[in-house]
């Protein structure tokens, strides 16, 4: 339909995600790419290191369980009402990945240093918290333009490899359309290039029209894009469909063993007719 | 003692509301269904007094999230000021008021890991009314000192804070909150339970006055409101506790 080379296969985007890699992982309901997760534990990534925007579910806790992960910064992983993410706890318990525990604005924060070039962000709050203690990498400093005694927190720009989510549409220009999810627009500003997996195809160019123009990425922070229907499957996509509670609730049973996450694993990732 | 004409729910849903009286702008957080409801109902008093409408923010929920600047904008605004009310829980909560959503045992291997901190290190400080709310009333939940504190109950004088928590919300109780003495103070106890109750199962220490008040419970137009008005509203985000508690059941589309 296109010969845009920004256009792939999702097989081409897992493998142009290089080991050792940070990435930036949307919140569940936000667009979160579970094709292009599974994708990656198809071809075997390893050392990633994922920042969460903000809270992580199922995405993060496939990766980790599957030997993906080197490292998540996240101020949270659940899989909200089927309860606690049993790989990212086992991990956690057992030392397999190093947790780097974080505040939901924080993170937002330091995705919008690193969109402004800037090399930090102040944010209130944080102070008093044991979270000061267990990130050496975030700063107090008196308030420069402050009375003399006013401690605030500096938190570093984040500055990640790739952003990678999943989007309604995208067109022949490459530009992507993210509707009013505008974390994603933070993230892709903030990642070198972004990793974008679409419903559909929009016959045109967004930019053109103002219905879509304020809700887009503009195909120059675009990596690489590929078509894949249903990718956010089993989470839910924005208001487009819900998500799989059924699936849920059996990937929670399973996911408590080792053995149960391998069945999990070998049926629904590397099962060809699933995987797509 | 005869039994409550309500459900204990909704007790706990009209005391938030109580506590939320007055606000311009509420929310409540992921997992929030009672506080969510007790948001809705403080609304609809304020609508029913002409009051200045309440916005109340649900998270998670299509409906009741106006926000279109992406998962910054709540806290954006909340650090100017914009969010008068919100909620916050804790794996374990201790008698200074400190939250711990992270875990037991030692940093980072703990024995017991929770999801993590979430919004509550910054929240907790620039929303002026902090209700914290757990449904589980026991020593292991309230302790004499968290582990890991992923929020301080209180701060230094020179630091920036213009918020905290006011309040602590139980199956048994309502607490108070202190922030000069960082200390609660005991207020009122649920119907059906005692203050035996709340001393056997609260493992921090705690003020109290001679006579513990029962929490007043909710009026028979509370009761109603919940049933015909909260219930369609809070199951835009939480449809299974709506039926649940109310047998509410959406019109099929």
């Amino acid at each position: 339909m296109t010969d845009n080379p920004l256009i792939a296969n999702i097989e081409t985007l897992a493998s142009e995600i290089s080991d050792g890699a940070t990435i930036v992982l949307p919140r569940d309901h936000s667009g979160t790419p579970m094709a292009l997760v599974r994708a990656l534990i198809r071809r075997e990534a390893r050392g990633l290191k994922l920042i969460s925007l903000t809270s992580a579910g199922l995405s993060a806790d496939l990766l980790i369980g599957a030997g993906c992960v080197e490292e998540i910064e996240t101020p949270g992983v659940s899989l909200g009402e089927f309860g606690a993410a049993p790989r990212f706890t086992n991990a956690v318990k057992k030392g397999l990945i190093t947790i780097k525990d974080s505040t939901c604005p924080a993170l937002h924060a330091r995705l919008q240093a690193a969109e402004k070039g800037v090399p930090f962000m102040p944010l209130r709050g944080i102070i008093g918290s044991d979270l000061l203690k267990v990130r050496p990498d975030w700063k107090v400093i008196d308030n420069p333009f402050g009375d003399g005694d006013d401690p605030i927190v500096l938190l570093p720009a984040a500055n990640p490899d790739a952003a990678i989510f999943h989007a309604s549409m995208a067109d022949d220009h490459g530009n992507v359309w993210i509707g009013r999810r505008m974390e994603l627009k933070t993230a892709a500003h903030a990642a070198r290039e972004s990793f974008v997996t679409v419903e559909r195809f929009y016959d045109g160019n967004m930019i053109e029209d103002d219905r879509y123009a304020a809700g887009v990425i503009p195909a120059l922070y675009i990596g690489r894009i590929a078509q894949v229907e249903r990718g956010a499957w089993p989470m839910a996509f924005w208001d487009k469909y819900g998500r799989d509670s059924d699936h849920l609730r059996e990937y929670t049973k399973l996911a408590r063993s080792d053995d149960g996450f391998e069945q999990y694993l070998a049926e629904q990732v590397f099962n060809a007719q699933v995987a797509a | 003692m005869s039994e409550p004409a309500y459900h204990p729910r909704e007790l706990l849903i009209t005391s938030i509301a109580r506590l939320a009286k007055g606000a311009r702008h509420a929310a409540a957080g992921a997992q929030s269904a009672v506080p969510g409801s007790g948001l809705f109902l403080a609304q609809q008093w304020a609508a029913e007094a002409r009051e200045r409408p309440m916005q109340v923010t649900v998270l998670g929920s299509s409906k009741f999230y106006p926000f279109t600047d992406g998962g910054r904008e709540l806290f954006d605004m909340a650090g100017q000021g914009r969010l008068d009310v919100f909620f916050l829980s804790g794996g374990q909560i201790d008698g200074f008021g400190n939250s711990n959503l992270v875990g037991i045992g030692d940093y980072p291997n703990v024995k017991v890991r929770f999801p993590g901190s979430f919004g509550s290190a910054y929240l907790f400080y620039v929303v002026r009314r902090v209700i914290l709310f757990r449904e589980e009333h026991s020593r292991r939940v309230f302790v004499p000192k968290v582990d890991f504190i992923s929020t301080p109950g209180a701060s230094p004088p020179n630091v920036y804070r213009p918020g905290g928590p006011v309040a602590l919300i139980t199956p048994l109780c309502l607490f108070s909150f202190n922030r000069e003495c960082a200390r609660f103070t005991l207020e009122s106890i649920h119907e059906g339970h005692t203050l035996e109750e709340v001393l056997d199962n609260t493992g921090f220490e705690f003020d109290r006055p001679q006579q513990v008040p029962t929490t007043a419970p909710p009026t028979p137009h509370d009761l109603s409101l919940m049933r015909e008005i909260i219930a369609p509203k809070i199951a835009d985000a939480y449809p299974s506790f709506a039926r649940d508690m109310w047998g509410y059941e959406p019109e099929a589309a």
